[in-house]
């Protein structure tokens, strides 16, 4: 798969799937979308950049391991539950802050949080098997 | 509908029993995750069938305003799919692993664990 | 949103009273060992630090373990619906003494299960992942034990059991695949059967949390009684395969002895425990009439893993083979409990199975600790070891005779109350089995004694001579080992001589399923 056009294309189009799969994942708490599918679209960027660029590239580019990555999410996700606590509420009871931000109202929650979470599993998991598979073909 | 979906369980019930009794290891997997799906399919039914009448509810009311599907069987059935779905890869990978090291994928054949030939112990001290 | 033109009382579905601070303690075991596993997970690479983060987390879990049952103690049963849904829409997390004393056990079993693992885990596997697995493998362990709701009691169940795939493979070995390849095939199909039952409990009651359940079941028209008895018979089929009851235990001997010695200890202790337990709630809790139509099969199956059991042990040659045929032949034990289904059976059953955990794990890691001395598993290389470590011996005679049930140690205890309640049940056969397979027990484990301390060597060497290899081996074992041992040794020899903390928790717990008018009063609030 080491196509000129393909190599060239790869980096802008893994980016532009990596920002919608943020995307994905903000609008997930009302619409269609959220941490699960966002995780597996920024996974599939991965994954993409790797067949291009080969997989040492993509290891440099995300900086942790992607099992450190899943790990991180899981304990975010974990501590999403936690802030209810504070208002004598079960654990995992949604919070909602809303900030007013130039006119724009900005609702942040603990949801989100947690769809965030999902969403650094996701991506850790999915990228690091397809990461383990890549590396065996190259071989 | 719940009727014709119990028959449609049935067989897949049956077909995965009838991979399981294999040797094979990867007959008895494709078995396990046709046991998966009719799981699936069990829990989905148990949940009663509603057509074409998503569970949403619009903004200004709190509660639905007719009868809609139930929506926590598919709920479970998300969970339980992801869940077999996972093992399943986990197993396919296993079963290759030990197909590599064992050089085999016939149950009765795979012995490392237990030798045939175990000694037994000593009778005297 | 528009919120507040609502017609409906939101104080029908939310929990809107304030939740006590100490109610938290409820998902306090599940969360501590979510965040440390994820944490270890994190620093996988870090093997020097690794194990101290580890150990903490389960230090932390065993004080959180402690809190949970005082609180228990004090209180009663405690309940806290995730997301202030309230039952039967939310997911109750429910915990009643039976839960917590087992949740307190088991989180006991994975510290010393922690601290021996930094020394036989080495660094390769330290690096796959030995202790964010062990402490994944505790959350599901926790969470099965305190929830009160049946699907997620599933999801918990999977959760052990997707740890428990990755702690049997660590190391890659030939055996280890061999025996993987069972265990994984059979206890899927063990939790499939387990979905499927609960799939259909919920196609006919609507609900799924545990004290909804039992209200609905015990409302039930006894003409509708039949379908109940398929799920039973599903339920118990699945969870028999958990807790490897006879005729589905095979998976069991097939691979407990593949991983490294402290994975099989945690395994012996835990695993087959948590199916039990699961047996106990279900059977006892949500379906009492279903238990007393079944009765005469469980006790068949009791007695059959018992004598199967213990039989097997006899004819192993390897310590850990054989140690995996008395883990059999201890769930036995706790089934011949579940089928007389008195309250004195119930609370017999839960405290065989604190007993079990304990002592079985306790074996194991001794086992271990034989091996590297000697070098071997088998009883046929196995000698000397009374003249290389005293203290060992010790250790080990206590453990045997508390896991052959004599006394002054726990298993005394637990057998006494078993063959009791099966005699006050007029059960003479079931009470005649503890019996024989204790027996059968002390011969498989006295033998081990006899094999392995007692004489001077291996086999071959003259009877009153040591082997030179023996006098030879310096019989320094490190304190990281000793450790574990000796707490688990500690707690068995203080149950058995001062039973009566125990006994009190047991009675509780067994109260607490056999009259569930607590368990409900908790979920679902007083009925003023």
């Amino acid at each position: 798969m080491n196509t000129l056009i393909f190599r060239t294309i790869a980096p802008y189009v893994s980016a532009l799937m990596v920002l919608f799969s943020i995307f994905v994942l903000l609008r997930g708490h009302n619409e269609p979308g959220g941490g699960f599918i966002g995780g597996l679209i920024a996974a599939s960027a991965l994954a993409i950049y790797g067949i291009a660029c080969g997989v040492a590239s993509v290891r440099r580019a995300i900086v942790f391991h992607p099992m450190s990555l899943a790990a991180f999410g899981l304990l975010i996700a974990a501590l999403a539950g936690v802030p209810s606590v504070l208002f004598r509420q079960s654990y995992m009871t949604s919070q909602w802050l809303s900030l007013k931000l130039f006119d724009v109202t900005v609702d942040l929650s603990t949801p989100m949080v947690f769809d965030i979470g999902v969403y650094f599993v996701v991506v850790g998991a999915i990228a690091s098997i397809a990461l383990a598979l890549e590396e065996r073909e190259s071989d | 509908m719940e009727a014709g979906f119990s028959v449609l369980i049935g067989v897949f019930f049956s077909v995965a029993i009838y991979l399981m009794l294999s040797r094979q290891i990867v007959r008895m997997l494709l078995g396990i995750a046709i046991l998966g799906n009719a799981v699936n399919l069990l829990i989905f039914t148990a949940g009663r069938l509603t057509r074409e009448v998503p569970p949403v509810i619009p903004p200004e009311v709190y509660t639905p305003v007719e009868a809609t599907a139930n929506p926590l069987p598919q709920a479970l059935v998300l969970t339980a799919i992801v869940i077999s779905f996972s093992f399943f890869a986990y197993l396919l990978v296993l079963a290759f692993r030990a197909y590599q090291e064992l050089g085999t994928d016939n149950i009765d054949e795979m012995r490392v664990a237990e030798p045939e030939d175990e000694q037994a112990p000593s009778q005297g001290y | 949103m528009a919120g507040s033109s609502t017609s409906v009382d939101i104080a029908n579905a939310m929990h809107v009273a304030p939740v006590a601070i100490a109610d938290w303690l409820v998902i306090m075991p599940s969360f501590v060992t979510i965040a440390g596993g994820a944490i270890c997970l994190m620093l996988r690479k870090n093997t020097k630090v690794q194990p101290f983060v580890g150990i903490g987390f389960l230090t932390l879990l065993v004080a959180v373990n402690i809190l949970l049952m005082a609180h228990v103690i004090q209180h009663g049963v405690i309940t806290m619906v995730m997301g202030n849904w309230l039952p039967p829409f939310g997911i109750a997390f429910t915990v009643d003494a039976l839960g917590a004393t087992l949740s307190l056990i088991a989180s006991i079993v994975a510290f010393c299960a922690g601290v021996y693992g930094s020394v036989t885990v080495d660094n390769t596997n330290r690096r796959y992942g030995f202790y964010p697995f062990l402490l994944f493998l505790l959350t599901g362990v926790s969470g099965a034990f305190l929830t009160g709701d049946v699907f997620n009691l599933y999801v918990w169940f999977e959760v052990l059991l997707i740890s428990s795939y990755g702690l049997l493979v660590l190391g890659n070995e030939r055996p280890q695949l061999d025996g993987s390849v069972k265990y994984g095939i059979l206890n899927l199909i063990g939790t499939n059967l387990f979905l499927i039952s609960t799939g259909l409990i919920y196609g006919m009651f609507g609900t799924l949390n545990m004290a909804d359940l039992t209200q609905k079941i015990a409302a039930l028209d006894p003409a509708d009684y039949g379908p109940l008895s398929t799920i039973a018979a599903l339920y118990l089929l699945a969870f028999a395969m958990k807790a490897a009851a006879f005729p589905v235990n095979f998976w069991l001997p097939a691979s407990y002895h593949t991983p490294n010695i402290v994975v099989s200890a945690v395994f012996a202790g835990l695993l087959t425990k948590v199916g039990v337990y699961a047996l106990l709630r279900i059977f006892v809790l949500l379906l009492p009439v279903a238990r007393s139509n079944m009765s005469e099969i469980i006790v068949f199956l009791a007695i059959a893993t018992q004598i199967m059991g213990a039989l097997g042990a006899l004819a192993q040659n390897r310590l850990n083979n054989m140690l995996g045929y008395l883990v059999i032949a201890g769930i036995g034990s706790m089934l011949g409990g579940i089928a007389v289904g008195t309250q004195h059976a119930i609370s017999s059953t839960i405290f065989y199975a604190v007993h079990s955990i304990l002592v079985m794990t306790g074996l194991y890691l001794v086992a271990g600790m034989m091996q590297m001395l000697n070098g071997s598993y088998e009883l046929r290389k196995l000698g000397g070891l009374y003249v290389i470590n005293p203290a060992l011996a010790a250790v080990f005679l206590i453990l045997s005779l508390s896991a052959s049930g004599l006394p002054p140690f726990s298993g005394f205890w637990a057998k006494m109350m078993l063959v009791d309640s099966a005699f006050e049940a007029s059960h003479p056969i079931l009470a005649a089995s503890y019996l024989i397979s204790g027996f059968l027990t002390m011969v498989a484990i006295g033998r081990v004694w006899s094999f392995a301390f007692w004489r001077g060597g291996p086999e071959g060497t003259p009877d009153g001579k040591v082997a030179p290899a023996v006098a030879e081996t310096s019989g320094k074992l490190p304190f990281a080992l000793w450790l574990p041992v000796l707490i688990l040794t500690g707690i068995v020899v203080y149950t058995g001589l001062q039973p009566e903390l125990l006994m009190e928790l047991v009675l509780r717990g067994a109260n607490g399923v056999v009259e569930p008018m607590g368990y409900l009063r908790s979920v679902f609030g007083d009925p003023s």
